[in-house]
């Protein structure tokens, strides 16, 4: 395999492992354990606009419309708790190892 | 008593939406036919919209800007010039540029004698309110919460938008508790009380955050006066709720419903036929009658 195609390959197993669907106003899933460095990519499978917020301020996302995604990567150990700017009683969990 | 009036709004609720009159005095609720509500030159009306959403595009609603101005349009075509116009919040949908720009000049299409918002949790989400408050926060205090008085009614605006709190519910704030406080204190038990803002002040339905934590703390400042009518947007429909000399009444929005509460997995927007859309949109009326004080509140349906 072209080295290129390998290290594709590798990124898209990575956001795959740490990916977080959003659907029917709930984070799938709510708490989700990482190694520092990994990227989490929510994805929002509704049709009303989401957003992500840390409870430290640590990430944002703006506005995450139905079908689209958010990236971030989390280069720190330790517990980020989240919840929607929009909705609050979304929340999650992401454990950074 | 107690049982009058329950069942008297229970029949009312049968008939929510349908365009009954509502007209609370002193705590005493009745409804009677559109067509007997006859107003004097004393008395004066207002509207109420909500939950515009500019910016929206999905199925429920392809177009919300073609939606609001058939509100508009209705607003001004009634019979009499309405004396203000309140905006229960959700303005926009998204926050993206130019939206904030068609829901200013959508409100400026308005004939009314003066325009009064308080902002949505679209509205402020991505950059703390400064947007909203810029284009719309003159005249208010905090995080756009304010008070006037018209034809004597005392007309408060609250933010439940901007202090969201763990467990997931919209909040005041001890700012603008201790503002509305103050700004209470001095209006006599008998000065009619509108209150407007987004989040219903009640726990609708804290599982879909239709609720404000600190709601309870604004309602006990509210609470001696003989007539409070709140007012709110959010939910997409319209329901009432009365409490002693306080009655709540959540809004049509102009853009899409939303379920009925524990209706669905969540309150994502609701997709009816195109051709019924316009049948779950609507704007509410509301007419002060100086004689005896009452607030009659009709909502009327877009279609």
């Amino acid at each position: 395999m072209h080295p290129h195609k390998k290290r594709l390959a590798s990124v898209l197993a990575l956001a795959l492992a740490a990916a977080i669907h959003i659907e029917n106003f709930k984070f799938e899933p709510a708490r989700l354990e990482i190694a520092a460095g990994d990227t989490v990519t929510w994805s929002n499978g509704d049709d009303e606009l989401h957003a992500v917020v840390a409870d430290d301020g640590s990430f944002r996302s703006g506005g995450i419309d139905g079908d689209a995604t958010f990236a971030h990567t989390f280069e720190k150990p330790g517990t980020y708790a989240y919840r929607c700017a929009l909705h609050p009683q979304m929340s999650g969990t992401i454990v950074v190892h | 008593m107690f049982e009058t009036n329950r069942r008297e709004f229970l029949h009312c609720l049968a008939w929510a939406g349908a365009g009954v009159v509502w007209t609370v005095s002193g705590g005493v609720l009745s409804s009677r036919a559109l067509a007997k509500a006859v107003l004097s030159p004393s008395d004066f009306h207002f509207v109420q919209i909500s939950d515009t959403h500019i910016g929206f595009n999905k199925e429920a609603n392809p177009d919300p800007a073609a939606t609001a101005r058939a509100a508009i349009a209705r607003i001004n075509a009634l019979p009499a010039r309405p004396e203000l116009v309140l905006h229960t919040g959700d303005l926009t949908h998204s926050q993206k540029p130019g939206e904030f720009d068609t829901a200013a000049g959508l409100l400026q299409e308005l004939q009314t004698g003066g325009v009064f918002t308080v902002p949505g949790e679209h509205d402020v989400f991505e950059d703390d309110g400064r947007e909203y408050l810029a284009r719309f926060g003159k005249g208010t205090a905090g995080s756009g919460w304010r008070s006037f008085d018209s034809h004597g009614v005392h007309f408060v605006g609250l933010v439940n938008v901007l202090a969201f709190k763990n467990g997931g519910a919209g909040a005041l704030g001890a700012e603008q508790l201790e503002w509305l406080e103050k700004d209470l204190a001095p209006q006599s038990a008998s000065t009619p009380i509108v209150v407007f803002t987004h989040i219903p002040l009640w726990a609708l339905y804290p599982e879909w955050g239709w609720v404000t934590s600190d709601g309870e703390q604004a309602l006990s400042y509210l609470r001696r006066f003989g007539s409070v009518t709140v007012l709110n947007g959010h939910i997409h429909q319209v329901l009432q709720k009365i409490e002693g000399h306080v009655t709540f009444h959540t809004a049509y929005s102009t853009a899409y419903p939303q379920p009925a509460p524990g209706t669905a997995p969540g309150p994502g927007p609701l997709v009816v036929p195109a051709g019924e859309l316009r049948s779950h949109l609507g704007l509410r009326e509301i007419s002060f009658r100086a004689s005896d004080g009452a607030l009659a509140v009709t909502d009327s349906k877009l279609g």
